[in-house]
């Protein structure tokens, strides 16, 4: 049988652990015992592909799809799939959900008291093209309220979920935007020790992606593990 | 390596919203032959108490121990099966999945492992999701499987879904506790 190449261990302290008590929700959910090393086999190296032709053809438009436009700042939300070594993640499937301009989501468990958009979902699909490239035109979320702690509200973020080429190279993440004051309070994205880790959640105003008179443009390049360069580190832990 | 890994957040409460579109609970219905099988469980925290919100992905081989893709991302041309599945909880915490139990598939030791099916689960509360697998009750090959070998023998069980009723088999995920699920990295 051909050698299975398995995928890098993140580097230390760039994921959050499971227990992050700032975050409350994690002390009755996060595992108490540490998870057991499988050596990878092909379960674990091949994964699900999909097929872009599922998409409509403005799934990656949040802003369409309603009788009128949605309220709220409209923005072009684009960037790069990765993979640990620099090589464009092509044809990959990228999902985005998000709260409205209102910080309010369409969701019945969502009990804030700003206003629904009737013309807002918040979902959005689409597929990298053959250079890893993705983009998705939406409105800005805006921040809500969550009983955390008193007085925590969530920093305005996008909810990216990506699977890459295998089972192990899944990844669900969120992607905030530069210079919100919130971010320094928010458990969820201090949960990622290394502070160079965190701030790569943090998009960037783009000039180059800002379309005159029509939205500004974010960019939010996102990296997922990459191959083991050789047999040899394979089974590795976590790399200093 | 030149860049790093981007850090995972959790979906928290509302994935539904960004999920919901690729909801399967019938996996098999594509696979041509097979034992028919129905999985269902119920996620616990560590109170015990039912999780209503958590999503749990599912990827297997299908009943000839094919899978959809090789290691290379590429669609095999044999494969029966897509093999993805995706469900939420409901109010309870239960979960149910329909499919084909999945044939061996090779370890890279060169042995053959017993069948199982892939679990991923992610909920509020979780940063990162936590990967498990599925073993089939009443299977001689789970004697020799290296993965279930590798792990404990106190806690294999709780890798092993119980037999229920007709084709019913049933694996309840525990975060915490004296039976917590086996959790595996990779």
């Amino acid at each position: 049988m051909k050698e299975l190449q398995g995928y890098r261990k993140p580097f230390l302290n760039t994921q959050p652990e499971f227990l992050s008590p700032g975050y409350a929700s994690t002390i009755k959910r996060a595992p108490s015992l540490a998870p057991i090393a499988l050596e990878p086999t092909l379960s674990e190296l091949t994964g699900p592909r999909f097929d872009p032709r599922q998409l409509g053809a403005s799934a990656n438009d949040l802003t369409a799809g309603h009788k009128a436009k949605p309220i709220g700042e409209r923005i072009w939300v684009s960037g790069r799939v990765l993979d640990d070594s620099g090589k464009p993640v092509s044809n990959t499937l990228v999902e985005i959900w998000q709260a409205n301009a209102a910080g309010r989501y369409l969701h019945d468990g969502d009990q804030h008291n700003a206003p629904l958009d009737p013309n807002f979902t918040g979902a959005g699909q689409v597929f990298t093209d053959e250079h890893g490239h993705y983009r998705f035109r939406t409105v800005r979320p805006g921040a809500y309220p969550w009983r955390n702690h008193h007085n925590a509200w969530r920093p305005a973020h996008i909810h990216f979920s990506l699977f890459g080429p295998a089972w192990s190279t899944r990844l669900v993440t969120q992607m905030y935007f530069p210079n919100d004051p919130l971010l320094d309070f928010d458990p969820i994205y201090l949960s990622i020790a290394d502070e160079q880790a965190r701030r790569r959640l943090v998009s960037t105003f783009d000039w180059e992606t800002t379309e005159p008179e029509e939205a500004l443009g974010y960019r939010f390049d996102i990296v997922l593990r990459g191959r083991t360069a050789t047999p040899f580190e394979k089974g590795k832990g976590a790399q200093p | 390596m030149s860049l790093r890994m981007t850090g995972s957040q959790t979906v928290g409460p509302f994935f539904k919203i960004g999920f919901s579109w690729l909801y399967r609970a019938d996996i098999g219905s594509a696979a041509r032959g097979g034992e028919r099988v129905r999985i269902r469980g119920v996620v616990y925290d560590g109170d015990g108490q039912p999780i209503p919100d958590a999503l749990i992905e599912l990827w297997q081989a299908d009943a000839q121990g094919r899978y959809a893709t090789d290691p290379d991302g590429q669609a095999t041309a044999e494969a029966e099966l897509m093999g993805f599945g995706r469900v939420p909880t409901d109010a309870q915490g239960a979960y149910e999945f329909r499919t084909v139990k999945p044939g061996r598939v090779p370890h890279p030791s060169g042995r053959l492992q017993a069948p199982h099916l892939s679990v991923t689960v992610f909920m509020r509360g979780l940063l990162k999701p936590v990967h498990s697998r599925v073993y089939f009750p009443d299977e001689p090959s789970n004697a020799d499987d290296p993965v279930l070998l590798s792990v404990p023998e106190a806690r294999r069980r709780t890798l092993i879904a119980q037999k229920g009723p007709e084709s019913l088999l049933e694996w309840d995920v525990r975060m915490q506790g004296a039976h917590e699920t086996v959790f595996f990295s990779y």
